[in-house]
């Protein structure tokens, strides 16, 4: 990364409390484009509550978030068009079970983004075919299993292009043999070049496909590094503690 | 097992076992069996009924006055023009219904402080037009506001429209409002985070779940509503039940009342086989676990 070009994703400090407690004290995180970063840390550390604030579906208490050269947590920023640029999957599917999957997947292309049907329908398709679900277009998201539809949940999100997408423990409601679609698909976004801030508790995963591993406890990052610095040669005890508990559970 | 079985069991080809083959001649049997019961049941409870009403010693005069078949006939095409009338009126209704309805639930859900005195006065309006009886609200509105002079005259059939509007409105707001709130928060989240604006998830994701939701219990709310429109006759206004009345002035003989309710039946009874039905889908569906 070389200092001259503007991260795509810059967490500056940022604090956030739930009534008096505290759950990210001082967070300061750099995505830059075309990078992947996977949040670890034990539950309750304050993944989903970063990844939130990002998407300013909570509002932070301190500090400051940019999306490129743009202060997002300026109160006069317009949050839906925040939301526009940022492509998210939760770890509930949360597919609308009242639109088709087409429908799904084509809604902010038509209803934010202004494209007429026939534009949205065509990109939809593309998408549906890349992630091999070009025939369930027409199905509605209850006949689907769940990686399908989880994987409908990530075209959803990236049909319109996000310059950034956050990915939430999105195969952690998953059996394990769906497990493996799902990241194949994240996988092939990495590969195509999107920009990619992600929690999950596969660390398998994680050594796979991240550039830069983030440890989370309590709200603070401890040790960040590649994937080899963080799971062969973690420096801080916390850090240790966690991959031995994940990675043997029953020791 | 012999080889060629196993391979045979491989192909797609589906050929029923003997085994399958009786449970099919066991249940088909059984099935004819069931409707024969059911018709001779029927037919002999029937009979049985129509025995007792028929001699009881009341029966003659009932029937002279009730089922008068010249009278009937007589009165048949005066009640459809009437009831042509309840149709429109209850077209309107509804659609008002449907309009004020999720206006006064959207009202209901908005949180934020700012929103309070609208959240009130929506609050205040469900509960007062709940408890008050529809044709006490006729009567107010079809007698009282005429009697303002603020609008030029307009026909009964008008206010009578305008009072099932608001008494039904704050059924319906009460029960959209139970939908809504059934909707999970992450499909609104969900919606949200894609960028849809506050009004969008509500148009496009919320409310169209919620209405699957309750679609029932609102089937069920214009079934009511189909009868209620016949309380516009106490306005003065010239439907099925007023046409039904002149007949029976005119006649001295019951019968055209029958005749128009037996006409209110039929009204209804498309509606009501849908609701079952809808009711019986969506409890299928339900068990299936088709919810995500
Ligand atoms: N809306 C909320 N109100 C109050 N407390 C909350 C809220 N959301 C999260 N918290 C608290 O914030 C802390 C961090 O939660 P968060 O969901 O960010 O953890 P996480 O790292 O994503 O955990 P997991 O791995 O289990 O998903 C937890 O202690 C949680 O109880
Ligand atoms: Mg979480």
């Amino acid at each position: 990364m070389t200092s001259s070009t503007v991260p795509v994703l810059r967490v500056d400090n940022v604090w956030k409390f739930f009534g008096e407690h505290p759950v990210l004290r001082g967070i300061s995180i750099e995505v830059a484009a075309h990078e992947v970063v996977v949040l670890i840390g034990a539950s309750g550390s304050g993944k989903s509550t970063l990844l939130k604030t990002i998407n300013l579906l909570e509002p932070v208490n301190d500090g400051q978030i940019f999306l490129g050269n743009e202060d997002i947590t300026d109160p006069r920023v317009k949050p839906d068009a925040v939301r526009a640029q940022v492509g998210v999957v939760f770890q509930h599917f949360n597919l609308f079970p009242h639109m088709n999957v087409l429908a799904n997947v084509t809604l902010a292309l038509r209803q934010v983004h202004g494209q007429d049907r026939a534009t949205a329908d065509a990109r939809g398709r593309e998408l549906l075919a890349r992630i091999g679900l070009a025939d369930k277009a027409n199905e509605y998201p209850d006949r689907l299993s769940g990686g399908q539809q989880q994987r409908v949940a990530i075209a959803r999100a990236v049909a319109t292009d996000p310059r950034l997408l956050l990915l939430d423990e999105i195969t952690s409601a998953l059996d394990p043999q769906l497990v493996g679609e799902v990241l194949d698909l994240v996988r092939g976004l990495k590969e195509s070049g999107s920009t990619i801030l992600m929690a999950t508790h596969e660390m398998g995963f994680a050594r796979r496909v991240a550039d830069r591993v983030v440890f989370l406890k309590d709200g603070v990052i401890v040790e960040s590094g590649t994937p080899e610095e963080i799971f062969d040669r973690p420096q801080h005890p916390a850090t240790k503690e966690f991959l031995a508990r994940v990675l043997n559970p029953l020791g | 097992m012999s080889s060629t079985e196993s391979t045979a069991r491989g192909t797609a080809e589906f050929i029923p076992s003997g085994i399958e083959l009786g449970r099919r001649r066991h249940r088909r049997a059984q099935g004819t069996r069931s409707v024969l019961i059911s018709v001779v049941s029927t037919v002999v409870f029937a009979a049985v009924v129509l025995g007792v009403l028929f001699n009881s010693t009341g029966w003659p005069q009932v029937q002279a006055s009730f089922f008068d078949g010249k009278s009937m006939v007589n009165s048949l095409q005066p009640i459809l023009i009437g009831l042509w009338l309840n149709i429109q009126v209850l077209f309107f209704a509804a659609l008002g219904v449907a309009i004020l309805g999720s206006l006064l639930a959207i009202a209901r859900t908005l949180r934020g402080p700012i929103f309070t005195p609208i959240r009130l006065l929506a609050a205040g309006y469900t509960d007062i037009f709940r408890g008050l009886p529809v044709l006490l609200v006729m009567y107010l509105i079809g007698f009282g506001v005429p009697g303002l002079n603020l609008f030029e005259r307009m026909p009964a059939q008008f206010w009578g429209t305008i009072a099932l509007i608001l008494c039904y409105s704050a059924y319906v707001a009460e029960v959209l409002r139970a939908g809504i709130e059934a909707v999970h928060p992450s499909q609104r989240l969900a919606a949200r985070s894609l960028g849809l604006s506050h009004a969008k998830t509500l148009r496009l994701v919320v409310m169209p779940q919620a209405v699957r939701k309750v679609t029932p219990a609102l089937m069920n709310d214009f079934v009511s509503m189909q009868k209620d429109v016949g309380l516009i006759s106490v306005l003065g206004a010239v439907d099925a039940i007023r046409a039904a009345q002149i007949q029976v002035a005119q006649d001295f003989n019951f019968s055209p009342y029958v005749v128009a309710g037996i006409l209110f039946v039929l009204l209804s009874l498309p509606m009501i086989r849908l609701t079952d039905w809808f009711t019986a889908r969506a409890q299928k569906r339900e068990q299936i676990g088709g919810a995500v």
